[in-house]
């Protein structure tokens, strides 16, 4: 994958994670221009389009456009499937998941997908795994620095084994 | 949700006071929705309770509503106090004390302020404040709220504005203890640093402190950051690293590093050699993510080097054997996706089983059973089945498969073709455009649905089926083909039909069964779509109408009644009037057994030229056609000519040059030559197909060629000279008039468009050689190589006596390469002074 855009339909941009190293103002043309061609499709057409040399998955949840640009020799169904499932899991995490919640709280979508998506390839097909991941991440913020010591010995990435020393209360998590 | 009654009533309110409120609620009711429409029971605390605060108070209504804020303020205050007041002060202009003290607005709130504000000016406005702040905050060091301050910044920055100033921030929080730090510090690289920046360098050290850690959030962190933006030279760097991270007991970090190295390996490819080795190993993972990871290594890397692609040649069997048991024992619920279990990690086996079949013999005999079954064992009910059942198809494509397995695979595609979803029925028919040359008649098979597919409303998928349409059509179907490609032609959309226009007239061209039916053809065509035929469809035609002697009363009838209907159609016009032109006389007569007998009278002939002449929508070129055309005309009808005559001589001072030349050089010939006219505007003789330029230019040049000729000027060398320039094409030609050629001619270049035989050019001349030259004794050979035989070359020996005696004992032994076949040596013997020549 090259990369992945969530827009509005109003042509808002939510969320873009790039794949591939180009420079700001190339990026700027680029989703301006996939924004422009996405949005004039209408509901019926296919999610698939040629774009410049890459092939662009998208599909469209409520008021957002979930955009894939694809290579060549990908298969698109899969990366509807990709698409679904990232989806997916911001529903899971967010609990019915609307355009709101990905603005107000962007940076966890951006670390949903970084734990779901690495270098474009997908990394666990299992959504509990990912989902897990991120909690106890979320977690591990709560955590005080004092207890690095902690931290070490918390190996809460095996299955079912949560961490122990969650001792303060006072949170750090990013949206207070 | 909107349990609080207050804001119902705030909300119905709102609803009543401004005429665009109820569209700003809309767009906040869209903002608000669902994304997923599925019932979800978990929802983190802090997350719902912001949402219920965010949607329960005016803010609900109000905050989305540009519009309402004025009105809503007031009750905010009233109604939730001073919490509101810092949101709400804003849009009063009003600085709350709160903001200038800890000049540290949480994230949530500036995203609020933002949206709040109503034009693009005040939005500049508040976050140049904030930059400002954040700018501040960066330089003054803030440990405890600097995450907060680089978030907001991330959050400017995906709003177009910049944000470099954050780079070393990033920096700063990522070397920082805290996870909180790390995580939005790396988010932030990630974001902000690209290769082209020089800071991107500087994480590089923090990285591989991170790396080595042994928190494992921390290096995966670490690992998505390298992933997403390292650099060659980082790559470099932390290759040692991730190769170490491979070995690693927790799958967590095992399969980020083995992605990692999947980016190393595109980055540098020379790395391959140090993640080559454990792939082997990593193959008997049990963990999908694992698996999936060293799956898609395996692929990078056998794309890169075939070096590679031999090497894991071998693990062909351990990737059948993982596959099998996928498809037919199934996997954990936690990894299907509604029934099919884990097609991501099926697709990318698949995938790579293709790599290493193609071309393979041996590999691909392995794969044929498993594809065989995964291809009847899929579920394709849903979007995940077909996913793996079109990879299945792709892979079967590409290996060496059984023919069974082959046919299948287009059965299948052909099923896809029949699908109610128009995504499988895109990829359907992607898929079968590219099998289309090496499996014609199997794809053959299901013709008539994709034709039925050229009337989907979607364009890219009507695209799809006219260009695999075109490519179906072949001598047994073009008749049908034909006509529903017409039939497309008359409703398709403009952009598509000018591919559509020279597709039907290039099948036409190979496989038309009868001339007859080929001109019909063509004239449908340019009727339907005249504007969006090539150039060279008119030479075409006129040039096929020209060879075809018993059609062309026909023609001429059916042209001409084209014409009398519509004379907008230019290409149309053209072929009708050089038709009319030629075959007036035909037209007359009435008579034509192929077509019902039209009466046509001289007169409505001759009106119907004038109209193509005066209408404005006439190119230059169609009124030339159309002026020739009325020159001919007063050879081939009957009576006087007056009428022509006066066409000709207003033309005389017509504004365009071309049309004025021609109607002098016509008026000379109605006034001065008038006994020459008959014989210049005889029929013309067929053109020879060399090329679509050359006709146009053979045409009008034959022309000026009788005209001069009619001259009274030396006309040989005058038509030799025009001919030289014509650059006729080669081969024998009808005609004595074109002589031989020396040149290569341009239209060669277009020919290959056509796909039509020509004959070969004539090699370049070779140039004379004077070989030996003394005492007064001089060699010159020349060469010719005869037309008819190319491999033939005469060469003529001539010396020279230049001296004033005699010479004597002359031998001339011609000593020739085996190569060469010698036929003969025929030579005249000389006198002093003379030339002899062999």
């Amino acid at each position: 994958m090259r990369f992945m855009l969530l827009f509005s339909r109003q042509g808002k941009l939510r969320l873009q994670k790039w794949y591939l190293a180009t420079s700001d103002k190339e990026r700027k043309k680029m989703v301006r221009e996939l924004m422009q061609v996405v949005l004039a499709r209408k509901p019926k057409m296919c999610s698939f389009l040629e774009w410049r040399d890459l092939k662009v998955v998208y599909k469209r949840y409520a008021s957002l456009y979930f955009c894939c640009a694809i290579e060549g020799q990908d298969n698109e169904l899969i990366t509807l499937e990709l698409i679904h499932r990232y989806v997916e899991l911001l529903d899971k995490y967010f609990g019915s998941v609307c355009e709101l919640d990905i603005i107000f709280n962007f940076e966890k979508a951006y670390f949903i997908l970084d734990e779901f998506l690495m270098g474009g390839d997908v990394q666990d097909t299992s959504k509990k795994s990912v989902l897990k991941a991120i909690e106890q991440a979320d977690l591990l913020q709560e955590v005080r620095v004092r207890d690095k010591g902690a931290l070490n010995r918390s190996f809460f990435f095996f299955p079912g084994v949560f961490p122990f020393f969650k001792t303060h209360t006072h949170t750090q998590s990013l949206c207070c | 949700m909107d349990s609080n009654p207050s804001s119902q009533k705030l909300s119905s309110e709102g609803a009543l006071l401004g005429s665009p409120r109820p569209v700003r609620q809309s767009r906040r009711l869209e903002v608000v929705k669902k994304i997923l429409p599925l019932n979800s029971k978990s929802q983190r605390p802090e997350v719902r309770g912001f949402k219920i605060a965010l949607q329960g108070g005016p803010g609900g209504a109000g905050s989305h509503n540009r519009g309402g804020e004025t009105e809503g303020s007031d009750q905010a205050r009233t109604f939730l106090g001073a919490w509101t007041r810092k949101r709400w002060g804003e849009s009063r202009g009003v600085e709350t004390e709160a903001r200038m003290v800890a000049s540290s607005l949480k994230l949530q709130d500036l995203i609020q302020e933002i949206r709040g504000a109503k034009t693009q000016a005040q939005e500049r406005e508040v976050i140049q404040k904030e930059c400002a702040h954040i700018r501040a905050s960066f330089r003054d060091g803030d440990p405890l709220h600097s995450h907060r301050q680089l978030a907001k910044l991330l959050y400017v920055h995906m709003l177009g504005y910049p944000a470099h100033f954050g780079q070393m921030e990033c920096l700063k929080l990522i070397a920082s203890p805290r996870f909180t730090d790390k995580r939005v510090g790396y988010l932030g690289a990630m974001l902000l640093l690209d290769e082209r920046q020089d800071a991107h360098l500087l994480i590089t050290n923090s990285i591989k402190n991170d790396l080595s850690q042994g928190i494992e959030a921390v290096q995966g962190l670490a690992l998505c950051t390298l992933s997403a933006m390292g650099s060659a030279e980082m790559c470099r760097d932390l290759a040692p690293e991730v190769e170490k991270l491979l070995l690693q007991p927790s799958p967590y970090v095992r399969k980020k590093a083995v992605l990692t190295a999947v980016h190393m390996i595109r980055k540098v490819p020379e790395l391959s050699d140090i993640f080559l080795p454990p792939c082997a190993q990593l193959l008997h993972e049990r963990h999908h993510g694992i698996l999936l990871g060293t799956v898609t290594l395996i692929t990078e890397l056998c794309e890169r080097s075939p070096a590679a692609l031999q090497h894991f040649r071998k693990v062909v069997p351990q990737l059948v054997h993982t596959l099998r048991t996928l498809v037919m024992t199934g996997c954990s619920a936690e990894h299907s996706v509604s029934g099919v279990s884990d097609p991501f990690l099926q697709v990318q086996i698949l995938r790579l089983l293709r790599i290493l079949g193609r071309n393979h013999e041996e590999s691909s005999e392995t794969m044929n059973d498993l594809l065989a079954q995964v291809a009847t064992n899929t579920d394709t009910s849903r979007n995940a089945g077909n996913a793996v059942l079109f990879e299945t198809v792709l892979t079967i494509m590409d290996i060496r498969s059984a023919a069974g397995l082959r046919v299948l695979a287009v059965n299948i595609l052909g099923r896809f073709l029949l699908n109610s979803d128009r995504n499988i029925r895109y990829v359907a028919l992607t898929s079968l455009l590219k099998l289309v040359q090496s499996d014609h008649s199997a794809v053959q098979r299901h013709r008539p649905t994709v034709v039925e597919c050229l009337w989907e409303p979607d364009a890219s998928l009507s695209r799809r089926a006219l260009e695999l349409s075109l490519a179906l059509v072949n001598s047994s179907n073009v008749r049908a083909m034909t006509q529903e490609l017409q039939g497309f032609l008359e409703s398709c959309p403009p952009d598509l039909r000018a591919d559509c226009a020279s597709g039907i007239l290039l099948a036409a061209e190979r496989f038309a069964p009868t001339k007859r039916w080929h001109i019909d053809t063509i004239l449908r065509v340019l009727t339907t779509a005249g504007t969006y035929v090539r150039d060279d469809a008119v030479a075409n035609l006129i040039q096929l109408i020209g060879g075809a002697q018993e059609l062309h009363a026909y023609s001429v009838h059916r042209l001409y009644s084209a014409l009398a209907e519509d004379i907008s159609q230019q290409p149309l016009v053209q072929v009708a009037a050089w038709c009319i032109g030629e075959y007036g006389d035909l037209l007359l007569e009435g008579t034509c057994e192929e077509t019902e007998p039209l009466q046509v009278e001289k007169e409505e002939v001759l009106a119907l030229l004038e109209r193509v002449l005066q209408s404005q929508m006439s190119l230059p070129a169609t009124r030339g056609y159309a002026l020739t055309a009325l020159m001919k005309l007063s050879t081939r009808l009957h009576g006087d000519n007056n009428r022509i005559c006066q066409v000709m001589s207003i033309y005389g001072s017509c504004q365009n040059v071309e049309l004025q030349q021609r109607a002098v050089e016509y008026n000379a010939l109605f006034r001065k030559y008038d006994h020459l006219r008959a014989a210049v505007l005889e029929k013309m003789p067929l053109v020879e197909r060399g090329g679509p330029q050359v006709d146009e230019e053979a045409k009008e040049s034959k022309e000026v060629a009788q005209l001069s000729e009619a001259a009274p000027l030396p006309t040989e060398t005058q038509a030799s000279k025009l001919l030289d320039l014509l650059d006729l094409l080669d081969g024998p030609s009808e005609n004595a008039q074109h002589p031989p050629p020396l040149d290569p001619t341009p239209g060669d270049t277009l020919i290959h468009l056509l796909d039509l035989p020509c004959a070969p050019r004539p090699p370049a001349p070779i140039p004379n050689l004077k070989v030996f030259e003394r005492e007064g004794l001089e060699l010159n050979l020349s060469f010719v190589r005869p037309p008819g035989t190319p491999t033939l070359l005469l060469i003529t020996v001539t010396a020279t006596n230049t001296s004033g005696g005699d010479v004597t004992h002359f031998i001339c032994q011609a000593a020739v390469p085996k190569v060469c076949r010698r036929p003969g040596l025929r030579g005249s013997l000389d006198t002093p002074g003379e030339k002899a020549t062999k």
